[in-house]
């Protein structure tokens, strides 16, 4: 049994520590939010925070995430997250909205490092975060809405 | 499109506690908040149907049924808008559930071609209408006033004189009895409320908050997970298997072969069951396999492309022709003669493709995924499987992408034959590898063009021949015929060219191929719009006046230019070093133009401007169709300068998005969308016709910045000159 920490509830569960974190957190623990895409950190639908940083966690061990707080797209509550969320809504960036989770989850990232980030700032940021539907000129304006609600 | 229609006019006054014969219904909701609610609609309480798309209950909640799966378009919002704008209610305080292919939402339970808006525009609309004659009758005699002097407004009925109100819930039962009428009053569009506005789509705060349920998601008590090895050569078959290690290793369940059917491909894989999914996919890598590749690993890209080039020189069969192309060309004192080629590329939409199956006892079926076709999945696996239909029940959830991939049930095929042979629920889930290197894959076209000028540079002749495979899985496909699909929009372009034979040479692909967003359009456009160029070129004239001198009659291509013409300010001079391109395309989903502004950087080019015009007629959801284009771009950006597909030893040589990239954030421009629609009976496509015409208006505009020709997709927009 490995205990993590996920969204500040501790869960038990029965994966081999070579199990990527994604898999225990959807299969296991059922929170679904998070997406599998590609499996080789290639394009951040399955990004969530460890002790508030991104990591993709179709690579990432859940070995490696015992002790740690792991917070998913279900966790995100406070003020950055919601800014980040009704910039979203307001812009109406989703469209399929599968790789959104990993988006959010990169930007709010960002945010908390970098309040106000250029254009520059969130090419670096949010280019692990891959689009198949192209919202990303949405993204780009919904990152800085928020950034602007924020303050 | 008659089916909604006769489900009025078939619709029965039964008082629903239920969906009797349908079993449940999962359908998705929104609650206030945002959040999605997945619920069983028996539990709605006494609730009316108005139509089988329509139903009330006592409490006034308005649900509408939608038949149209969300894959990113937009058509949660659109679809249920067309009613509730006649209905007179505010779409938040809808509840909308997804069909499930049963037989009494209609035939047409599919989103492809950019069809979804353009087909339901005024049959949706005739439902709304015809519920809310229902409910201003039942008032008016409930009441024993006039039904003239009553009057429908958000959610409520009204009695003009006496300002007396009855919401839909108190309404509904008596209404719900009532004869639907045939031939409802539909709405001016001036007064349209929500169509025609920038209304915010109902699945978007699901979608940021991780509630909305894609088909991955799905999860029923006691299902297991499946991975499935398929050979990676196509056209391979299974001799034998070893499972012994696959099932030493923890939490596998079994080991089992599926089929893979798409349509005339057939193939049969090795799938590893497992307790969960991580299982699944270790026990998969301990498989022993034994394929037959009967030949086909010899197959390789390089020699099947000089294969092409070679089909090219045949004659072809003739797919349209008017005056005498031959003689015009042949006499012309100015002549053309260029060839054009684009890549095999993936659909890769970021959920993979996946399915969970229940095979249950006396032959009963639930199905659980992301599916463009819920109608005909009930309908063919009923019949493959001998299943009936009121006992195969499909559960349709969000699609994280379709693109034409979720056309094709594959997937679906196999997890439901696995789910029979082991008796549990089972999920299947490709992984990237798998969805990267099976396929079905967009087909690649090449294209030989001629084209002919007279002596003062007016084009008298044209010719677009392809050379393809075909998306056509009939057995008895006639290779001899011109296919429609692979020669799509080459002869529907207006421009005004006397002589002209278009053609077509099929080469066959033993790969499977499927319809790609815009399908054959987005290969051909690219070739037929930048030839023209070439033309004007040739003929030392302005690629856009070229065009417009094309186009003396009236046409939406003729506004279409205009219109890109003016907000991209094409006759006002760049800086040096810049070039602008145009282009546009017309075809069956649509059309749309874009002018784009290219400048040189270093041995490449940088993209400065992207312009787009479509045309609509009648726009429902302006800011959606906004956001169709700009994702439109991106995805015909990948197209134009990503890798794509390439195929050696048999297989596909890519396998995961590190060597089969899309395009990310950093590398796309912003995308200006313009919308014509200047009202009518017309309505054209929102979702696929901003494809077509983005890579001719790169490499027309980088021409002019370089004078640089390029006539092979894809190319590094790095190493240019």
């Amino acid at each position: 049994m490995i205990t993590l920490n996920i969204n500040n509830t501790n869960y038990q569960v029965e994966a081999s520590a070579e199990m990527p974190l994604l898999w225990a957190i959807r299969d296991m623990v059922g929170l679904t939010g998070t997406k599998f895409g590609c499996g080789i950190a290639q394009c951040g639908a399955c990004t969530v925070h460890v002790d508030g940083k991104p990591v993709r966690s179709c690579s990432f061990p859940v070995a490696a995430a015992v002790g740690k707080k792991i917070t998913t797209i279900e966790g995100m509550k406070d003020k950055i997250a919601e800014a980040v969320q009704n910039a979203w809504v307001e812009l109406q960036v989703p469209q399929c909205g599968y790789c959104q989770s990993g988006q959010i989850m990169s930007a709010t990232a960002l945010l908390k490092t970098k309040p106000k980030p250029t254009d520059a700032d969130i090419d670096a940021a949010m280019q692990g975060n891959l689009c198949r539907c192209g919202t990303y000129q949405r993204i780009r304006s919904a990152i800085h809405r928020a950034a602007e609600m924020i303050k | 499109m008659t089916q909604q229609k006769s489900s009025i006019d078939r619709r029965n006054f039964l008082r629903l506690t239920g969906l009797t014969g349908a079993g449940l219904i999962m359908g998705m909701g929104v609650k206030a908040d945002g959040s999605a609610i997945i619920e069983n609609i028996t539990a709605a309480g006494n609730a009316f149907e108005l139509s089988p798309l329509v139903m009330i209950d006592q409490a006034g909640v308005v649900t509408i049924f939608n038949t149209k799966p969300e894959i990113g378009q937009g058509t949660y919002q659109s679809i249920p808008a067309l009613i509730a704008e006649e209905l007179e209610v505010p779409m938040d305080k809808l509840v909308i559930k997804q069909t499930g292919g049963e037989k009494k939402y209609g035939p047409a339970q599919f989103v492809g071609g950019s069809s979804s808006v353009r087909t339901n525009y005024t049959s949706l609309r005739k439902v709304g209408a015809a519920a809310k004659e229902m409910l201003l009758t039942a008032a008016s005699k409930q009441w024993d006033v006039p039904v003239a002097e009553c009057y429908a407004e958000n959610a409520t009925v009204i009695h003009r004189p006496s300002g007396k109100k009855l919401g839909y819930g108190e309404l509904a039962e008596a209404a719900s009895k009532l004869e639907a009428p045939k031939n409802p009053v539909l709405k001016n569009s001036k007064d349209f409320k929500i169509l025609g506005k920038s209304a915010p789509r109902m699945d978007i705060p699901m979608k940021v908050n991780g509630t909305a349920k894609f088909g991955i998601d799905a999860s029923v008590p006691g299902m297991v997970y499946a991975s499935i090895e398929r050979c990676k050569v196509f056209g391979s078959k299974l001799v034998s298997f070893d499972a012994t290690a696959a099932k030493k290793v923890k939490g596998v369940i079994a080991v089992e072969t599926c089929e893979r059917i798409h349509g005339i491909y057939k193939s049969e894989g090795v799938a590893v069951i497992a307790e969960n999914y991580w299982a699944a996919v270790q026990g998969r890598k301990a498989l022993v396999i034994k394929w037959d590749h009967q030949g086909n690993e010899q197959f390789n890209s390089k020699d099947y492309e000089q294969s092409m080039r070679e089909a090219a020189k045949k004659e072809g069969a003739v797919e349209h022709q008017q005056g005498n192309f031959d003689q015009a060309f042949t006499g012309a004192p100015v002549k053309l003669e260029v060839f054009y080629e684009t890549p095999v590329v993936s659909h890769s939409p970021i959920e993979p493709m996946n399915c969970l199956a229940s095979w249950t006892e006396g032959n009963k079926l639930e199905i659980w995924t992301s599916t463009q076709v819920p109608s005909s999945v009930v309908n063919e696996f009923s019949k493959t499987y001998g299943v009936k239909q009121e006992d195969l029940k499909l559960h349709v959830l969000f699609n994280g992408g379709g693109f034409g991939r979720r056309l094709y049930p594959d997937y679906i095929h196999e997890a439901v034959q696995l789910s029979k042979k082991i008796g549990k629920p089972v999920k299947s889930i490709w992984t990237r590898e798998d969805d990267t290197q099976q396929g079905p894959f967009r087909p690649m076209t090449f294209s030989a063009m001629k084209g002919a000028l007279d002596a003062s540079g007016k084009a008298i002749a044209f010719q677009h021949k392809v050379i393809s495979g075909t998306l056509d899985m009939k057995k008895d496909y006639d290779i001899t015929k011109a296919d429609g699909t692979m020669t799509e929009g080459i002869s529907e372009q207006k421009y005004e060219i006397e002589h002209m034979k278009n053609l077509y040479v099929h080469h066959y692909l033993h790969v499977p191929l499927a319809a790609w967003r815009a399908v054959t359009s987005t290969t051909l456009a690219f070739a037929h719009e930048c030839f023209i160029d070439e033309m004007a070129v040739a003929a030392k004239k302005d690629p856009m006046q070229f065009r417009l001198g094309m186009l003396t009659k009236e046409s939406d291509t003729k506004k279409i230019l205009n219109k890109l013409k003016e907000v991209s300010n094409w006759d006002k001079p760049l800086p040096a070093g810049w070039g602008r391109g145009v282009a546009q395309y017309e075809f069956f989903a649509g059309q749309a133009g874009f002018v784009i502004e290219v400048s040189k950087k270093g041995t490449g080019v940088k993209i400065e401007k992207v312009i787009a015009v479509i045309d609509l007629g009648t726009v429902v959801n302006p800011d959606n169709t906004r956001a169709q284009v700009e994702g439109s771009a991106v995805m015909a950006l990948t197209a134009a300068i990503k890798g794509g597909i390439t195929f050696d030893k048999g297989a596909t040589v890519q396998s995961n998005f590190h060597n089969n990239p899309l395009v990310r954030i950093n590398e796309m421009p912003k995308v200006e969308v313009h919308i014509l629609a200047d009202g009518g009976n017309k309505i054209k496509g929102v979702g696929e016709p901003g494809l077509p015409p983005f890579a001719p208006a790169l490499c027309n505009a980088i021409f002019a910045a370089t004078g640089k020709r390029i006539r092979k997709l894809p190319f590094d927009m790095n190493k240019i000159v």
